[in-house]
């Protein structure tokens, strides 16, 4: 008799837990072949709240870590996702993808990660900078984190988009709640496991799966979203600069019918951290 | 040293009562001293489109008037929506044809030429500004012009370094871009935004506000007479309906915006779904923090101009004085006495301290959120001061014993009008600070240069100010949090917000 393998319950990380849905809704996935896979918990209005507040929780003490240890949080991240490179891979393949097709986007998605990595303690000597004012004053100016960014990743490379949107939020010490894609959401139940594994304090990411219908409103109008990163089309970008308007939120909308290549060069950026900064700057007398 | 320490004992004998206040009361008047200077006002403004100055279609027009004497200074054109799309185009044109292809060696040329006849017309320009808008003149002359003139001087520098903007990536311009400003510094902004969008190779349609348009128009003979090429800069004036037909047109890539975080989320809404790239300046909040260890005249001084600045028609205005819970009645008398002596009224009078109200409107809003203020339980003080009898006026004006929840903490009043709240800890001063929509500015008053430093960690604002206030410099970036903006005007990183990576 052939032993029967024990399946994985999906649940979504969040807050540093693992939950399902507090409607206890799901929805299911398939595999490549079309057979049920598992159970994907379906999101609410209401578990994205508590995500951002999950978020809000985290974020004072995420901003305060010394850009050096977020730099290696994140390098130990990329050591994490690197020694679970085939499970990583498998869910991705869940999709579709050829087998040499998933192992090359854990390999990017890897990578990414050790690029932002390397950034964490030096994207501050880049942007900000002392102002040689016309006054005997001290002036410089310095970034800040923005808060809490509200990520919607799109279905095309599930885990390289997905962590290419966060990645450079978190790096300089905002925190994120993020929409994994509802067509291939395995991968983002997986980086959670790893997240829960790595140094990255519980709340930094907390990753939802479910439908966009149901939530991008939600991320248009909470006002506790200090910023929007997402890939998505024009009838949700419309949605999304609308509620981003009531608080004056901050939008990186890119477009899905015309998305970024996530393996080029040019999908790492320092420009992608700074688009989740403030600039602030400051005025020192200089007296004796 | 026998008069040091009988000067010490002295101040031990007065031990924590006021220094007894000098009363001049009417015997000593001042001698007005009015500034003489030709404002060469026109008595009718066109618009300046492809560098000429033309009739609105509509063949419209209205008054702007002085709110110090409530007379009409000129009449403006109105532009419609064919005005606005004459200018769009207009700008597209000169994009394509002449600014576009331009070296930045040479749009810097252009600039610093404007920055110099600027320059050369600083006190003609500064009584215009000061007729048309209400500021004291002191202000216009000593503060606006000169600004200007050095915003256009620092960017036309850029014109030719752009490849240090952006280190790592190639910037582009973005094309034709909308520009819409407010009444409180109406050459300044005027330069905060065209400075940097020219230097970034953009050409540039700009709505002055409609209180506020005529330095706007006099820019424009400046720059006919730089020789800049018709088209780069183009003005449209009048009020809403010319903004929303400038920021809705489908020309412009990008719209700039400063003014009330009310109109700005109208803009933002309006331009939902559209790929038009925005920066927005919008209101304020700011809280001005004393510490107990603070150089207090100092401090008061630097209180004063937070918010009697500009008749606190600033949006960084310092509105919201936190002060620490020890010092605070005595903050509280000494603001008492400064503001009596502020001189309120003709605003081209050297002398004059807090000029005119900017318009009916504003003057309305303002007595507004004030009786809101008393009703609300909040204490008013007042200056006695003789305010003139023709003309929009508001005497400066402090409430103590305001809570957090008080309208007068919460709205953005954009007048003399100041808020008192006190605080016993430092996480007491940040919580208050940051606990508002907004996060434009803050001012940090205190000896120790550490709680400098964490104070400027922890406010949520995009300019904080050490032992100082309403400090501005082209080099310096200004911009908000939260509900008041995003992206920077000035320095480096204002650039950027003009650009396209590539």
């Amino acid at each position: 008799m052939s032993r029967l393998p024990i399946t994985k319950t999906p649940k979504v990380y969040v807050g540093g837990a693992f939950i399902r849905s507090e409607s206890a809704r799901v929805f299911p996935l398939q595999d490549a072949a079309g057979n049920f896979y598992a159970n994907i918990p379906q999101c609410t209005r209401k578990d994205l709240r508590n995500a951002v507040e999950a978020a809000a929780k985290a974020g004072p003490g995420w901003a305060r870590r010394t850009a050096y240890n977020r730099g290696q949080i994140l390098y130990r991240l990329g050591e994490m996702l690197e020694a679970r490179a085939g499970e990583l891979a498998d869910a991705i393949q869940l999709g579709g993808a050829a087998k040499a097709a998933a192992a090359k986007e854990v390999s990017a998605t890897v990578d990414r990660l050790i690029y932002y990595a390397g950034w964490a303690d030096k994207y501050e000597q880049v942007l900000g900078n002392v102002n040689p004012v016309a006054a005997p004053y001290f002036n410089f100016t310095v970034t800040e984190p923005m808060g809490i960014v509200g990520v919607i990743a799109p279905d095309e490379a599930p885990l390289l988009a997905l962590l290419s949107l966060i990645v450079p939020a978190i790096t300089s010490g905002n925190t994120v709640v993020a929409l994994a894609s509802s067509a291939q959401p395995y991968p983002a139940i997986v980086l959670g496991e790893l997240l829960a594994t790595s140094d990255l304090p519980g709340g930094v990411v907390n990753l939802l799966t479910g439908f966009r219908k149901e939530l991008v409103p939600t991320f248009a109008t909470h006002t506790h979203l200090r910023a929007i990163s997402a890939v998505v089309g024009p009838e949700e970008r419309k949605t999304l600069a609308l509620g981003a308007a009531d608080s004056v939120k901050r939008a990186r909308l890119l477009k899905s019918e015309a998305p970024p290549d996530w393996y080029a060069e040019t999908a790492q950026s320092l420009y992608a951290v700074r688009d989740f900064l403030e600039y602030k700057t400051t005025w020192h007398p200089i007296g004796a | 040293m026998a008069t040091l320490v009988s000067a010490r004992k002295k101040s031990a004998a007065r031990n924590g009562r006021p220094a007894p206040e000098l009363i001049f009361g009417d015997l000593w008047e001042y001698d007005p001293a009015p500034e003489t200077a030709d404002p060469k006002l026109k008595p009718r403004y066109e618009l300046f489109i492809n560098g000429k100055f033309v009739a609105p279609k509509s063949g419209k027009y209205f008054d702007t008037i002085n709110p110090a004497t409530e007379r009409k200074l000129a009449e403006i054109a109105l532009a419609g929506t064919a005005d606005v799309d004459a200018a769009c185009r207009a700008a597209q044109r000169a994009y394509d044809n002449v600014w576009g292809q331009l070296s930045g060696r040479e749009r810097a040329k252009y600039l610093f030429r404007i920055a110099r006849l600027l320059q050369d017309r600083a006190r003609e320009f500064a009584v215009a500004e000061t007729m048309d808008g209400g500021k004291p003149i002191k202000e216009a002359r000593d503060f606006d012009v000169p600004m200007a003139a050095a915003h256009f001087f620092y960017h036309a520098g850029w014109a030719d370094k752009l490849e240090y903007v952006a280190p790592g990536r190639r910037v582009a311009p973005l094309g034709v871009v909308a520009q819409v400003i407010p009444w409180n510094f109406p050459l300044l902004m005027c330069a905060w935004k065209l400075a940097p969008a020219l230097a970034m190779g953009n050409c540039v349609v700009l709505k002055p506000a409609e209180t506020t348009s005529i330095t706007a128009l006099k820019l424009a003979e400046i720059i006919q007479d730089a020789g800049l090429p018709p088209g780069v800069v183009n003005f449209v004036t009048g009020a809403g309906a010319t903004g929303a037909a400038l920021t809705a047109h489908p020309i412009p890539a990008k719209v700039a915006f400063t003014g009330s975080t009310e109109v700005g989320k109208i803009i933002m809404r309006s331009l939902a779904g559209t790929d038009k790239k925005m920066t927005m300046e919008l209101g304020g909040k700011a809280a001005n923090i004393v510490f107990d260890d603070a150089p207090l005249d100092q401090a008061v001084e630097g209180i004063i101009n937070g918010i009697f600045f500009n008749q606190g028609h600033v949006c960084c205005a310092g509105a919201r004085l936190l002060v620490h819970e020890p010092v605070a009645a005595k903050v509280i008398a000494k603001l008492k006495q400064r503001i009596k002596v502020l001189r309120v009224g003709d605003p081209l009078d050297k002398n004059t301290d807090v000029g005119a109200i900017n318009s009916k409107e504003q003057l309305a809003k303002i007595t507004k959120l004030v009786a809101s203020g008393v009703k609300e339980g909040a204490e008013i003080y007042q200056s006695p001061c003789q305010l003139p009898a023709k003309g929009w006026y508001f005497r400066p004006t402090i409430f103590s014993n305001v809570t957090m929840s008080h309208r007068i903490a919460r709205e953005e009043i954009f007048g003399p009008v100041l808020s008192i709240l006190t605080f016993r800890t430092v996480d007491e001063a940040i919580e208050k600070a940051n606990n508002t929509a907004y996060g434009l500015s803050a001012g940090v008053w205190t000896d120790k240069g550490s709680r400098i430093l964490k104070m400027s960690t922890e406010l949520k604002a995009g300019v904080v100010w050490a032992n100082s206030y309403n400090k501005f410099d082209p080099t310096s970036p200004f911009g908000g949090y939260k509900e008041s903006g995003f992206g920077r005007e000035g320095g480096r990183q204002g650039l950027l917000d003009y650009c396209k990576l590539v």
